[in-house]
């Protein structure tokens, strides 16, 4: 099995009145099947409102499907006294980093998730320490994070997660408030992630750029998974796209331009490289 | 010609305490009727700080703002009369909703500068047209809205005060591609249409590059470009070293340059560079076949 099955997953947010009538009912996730492999790095694409932000949290339990299950590691989301070993074994990133920051001081911030799961003293700074050091911000240990930019506090909150060592982080929108180069730095921490230390990766994100590495993405409507495929596979479907609400990379829509001129440019133009690379050979 | 002019602005936050920050340092700058302005920069290099001051909401430490040739810090200037004609939409606006309907969320500007009723009606009306919302919006709670409906009402509440500029810190993040263009082509269409100054901040070079007529570059509380675009996004280089970067298009045109096409380097949106490709390469085909011919 893999890191995060989701199987014919159902959720409705129910509105009640004060009687505890049902006065709306939303279908936010409508039967939906996914399974992430270990090790992998997912991106989840989506418009506003089509869900994405109620699966993430369905991943670490905080909640629970309406019908079908979830499974985090073999383990049942339903299942009350798996709570602790699901949230350890899915660490959750959310969008805006003033809001994830709880100590004064970087490296206390970073292993306070970690000495609320009890791990020992010791131990704990071991953790503190490769993790700042994997996020790329070991030299700020000392800092207070108040004076950090927006991409600092964000590695700073990854980091956190890490220290708990779980074995798969989701990512809600880590980079929707940063400025180029934040962003540009915590995707790079988070591609590390996944490569170095094997953790798998569900990111996310409005950004198309940010998704062309990723082995797998789901693009969601609706409620629904409409699209899943390679980065390639989904930016060669321009027009389906837009449908969805969602667009390609500046490069890969150039690409598609010069291909509806005629020119023989292949499909799914993912990097300012490639599409170099493609000019030159037609020239 | 009403303009902004901005003289030697300084700002120190906190002065005097463990938290004193020089947020703005001598800025100079003037901002013409009409303009689009992109306003850029990484985070913390003090748009929000600046933008604040052009419609009075912080006061300059030192320099100062001229406003259609009055000088704003007079004692006799009438500064509520100023912060309804420069209408500032803050980042994430949606977070100030308050109001039970939209109508009344719109409204509540026009309300408070005492208006008459026919006439809050009427630009309660037209403010949420323009940002391209239906009139059956107006008997809805904003809470019942998407992302992208609210962040329209938010920017119509400031419409509905009739600005004369327009300043939004971030109108876009958050929202999907699409709710981000849309956004973006409402903008564009008020500048056109009633000609509003825009004064855009931005983190998307992207955006910016494809919508303003100029742009202006902060860093660290200071101005280090101020031009076209294509003027600025040349510096691809210095930009990245102050937390930016350029369209990826630019990136496109300077390899292909380097690479001896015959493309202009300074391009910087997806049509400009589709023309400069197709160009270069009809060139290199004509020559081609010429050599094959002779
Ligand atoms: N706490 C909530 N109560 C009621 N409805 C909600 C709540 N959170 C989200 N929704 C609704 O569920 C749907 C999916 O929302 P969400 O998962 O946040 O989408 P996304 O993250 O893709 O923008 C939307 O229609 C949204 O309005
Ligand atoms: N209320 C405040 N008190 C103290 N410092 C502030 C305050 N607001 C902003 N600053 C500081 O002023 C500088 C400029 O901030 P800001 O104008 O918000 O930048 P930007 O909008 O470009 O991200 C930053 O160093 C920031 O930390
Ligand atoms: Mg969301
Ligand atoms: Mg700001």
């Amino acid at each position: 099995m893999g890191m995060i099955k989701a199987h014919n997953l159902v959720f409705e947010y129910i509105r009640r009145d004060e009687e505890g009538n049902v006065e709306s009912i939303n279908r936010a996730i409508d039967n939906v099947n996914i399974d992430v492999t270990k090790g992998d790095f997912v991106a989840i694409l989506g418009a506003n409102g089509s869900g994405k932000s109620t699966m993430a949290k369905h991943i670490n339990a905080i909640l629970t499907p309406t019908e079908g299950t979830v499974w985090v590691n073999g383990m049942d989301t339903k299942n009350e006294e798996k709570l602790w070993e699901i949230r350890q074994t899915a660490g959750m990133v959310f969008q805006n980093p003033d809001n994830q920051i709880i100590a004064t001081v970087v490296e206390e911030d970073v292993g306070f998730g970690a000495e609320n799961l009890g791990v020992p003293t010791e131990e704990i700074w071991t953790r503190v320490e490769e993790s700042l050091k994997a996020a790329g911000m070991l030299e700020y240990r000392h800092h207070s994070p108040n004076k950090l930019s927006g991409g600092q506090k964000q590695r700073v909150a990854i980091a956190g997660i890490m220290a708990m060592k779980p074995e798969c982080i989701v990512l809600d929108e880590p980079t929707a408030m940063l400025d180029p180069i934040g962003r540009k730095e915590v995707l790079q921490t988070i591609k590390e992630l996944n490569k170095k230390e094997k953790v798998t990766v569900l990111l996310i994100t409005h950004y198309m750029e940010e998704v062309i590495h990723a082995d797998k993405v789901i693009v969601m409507d609706q409620g629904k998974v409409v699209m899943q495929g390679t980065p390639r596979e989904i930016f060669s479907k321009v027009d389906e796209l837009k449908q969805y609400c969602l667009a390609v990379p500046q490069v890969t829509e150039l690409a598609y331009e010069l291909s509806k001129k005629g020119f023989a440019i292949p499909k799914g133009i993912l990097t300012v490289k490639e599409l170099v690379e493609a000019i030159n050979s037609i020239a | 010609m009403s303009s902004i002019i901005v003289d030697q602005l300084n700002y120190v936050y906190s002065p005097g305490t463990a938290y004193e920050k020089h947020a703005l340092k001598d800025i100079n700058l003037v901002i013409n009727d009409g303009e689009y302005i992109g306003l850029i920069g990484h985070t913390g290099s003090g748009k929000s700080t600046l933008i604040q001051h052009l419609n009075g909401l912080i006061k300059a430490t030192a320099g100062t703002i001229y406003y259609n040739g009055e000088d704003i810090y007079d004692k006799n200037y009438n500064m509520k009369g100023l912060r309804s004609k420069v209408g500032l939409v803050f980042q994430y606006p949606e977070h100030q909703l308050f109001e039970t309907t939209v109508y009344k969320d719109v409204s509540f500007g026009p309300k408070n500068l005492g208006l008459e009723q026919l006439e809050i009606d009427l630009r309660t009306y037209e403010a949420v047209k323009m940002v391209g919302l239906g009139d059956d919006i107006l008997d809805a709670s904003p809470f019942e809205l998407s992302g992208g409906q609210k962040r329209r009402v938010a920017i119509a509440g400031v419409l509905a005060m009739k600005p004369e500029v327009l300043i939004l810190d971030e109108p876009t993040a958050g929202l999907d591609p699409k709710g981000r263009d849309e956004i973006l082509e409402q903008i564009a269409k008020l500048h056109r249409d009633s000609k509003i100054t825009i004064i855009l901040v931005s983190h998307s070079m992207e955006d910016v590059a494809k919508y303003a007529d100029r742009l202006i570059v902060m860093n660290k509380g200071g101005i280090v470009y101020n031009g076209m675009p294509h003027e600025v996004f040349v510096h691809y280089k210095e930009l990245e070293k102050i937390g930016l970067a350029a369209p990826q298009v630019t990136y496109v045109m300077n390899e292909l340059n380097n690479m001896g096409f015959s493309v202009n380097p300074s391009v910087t949106t997806v049509e400009e560079a589709t023309e400069e490709v197709v160009r270069a390469l009809s060139q290199t085909y004509t020559s081609r076949r010429k050599i094959k011919n002779d």
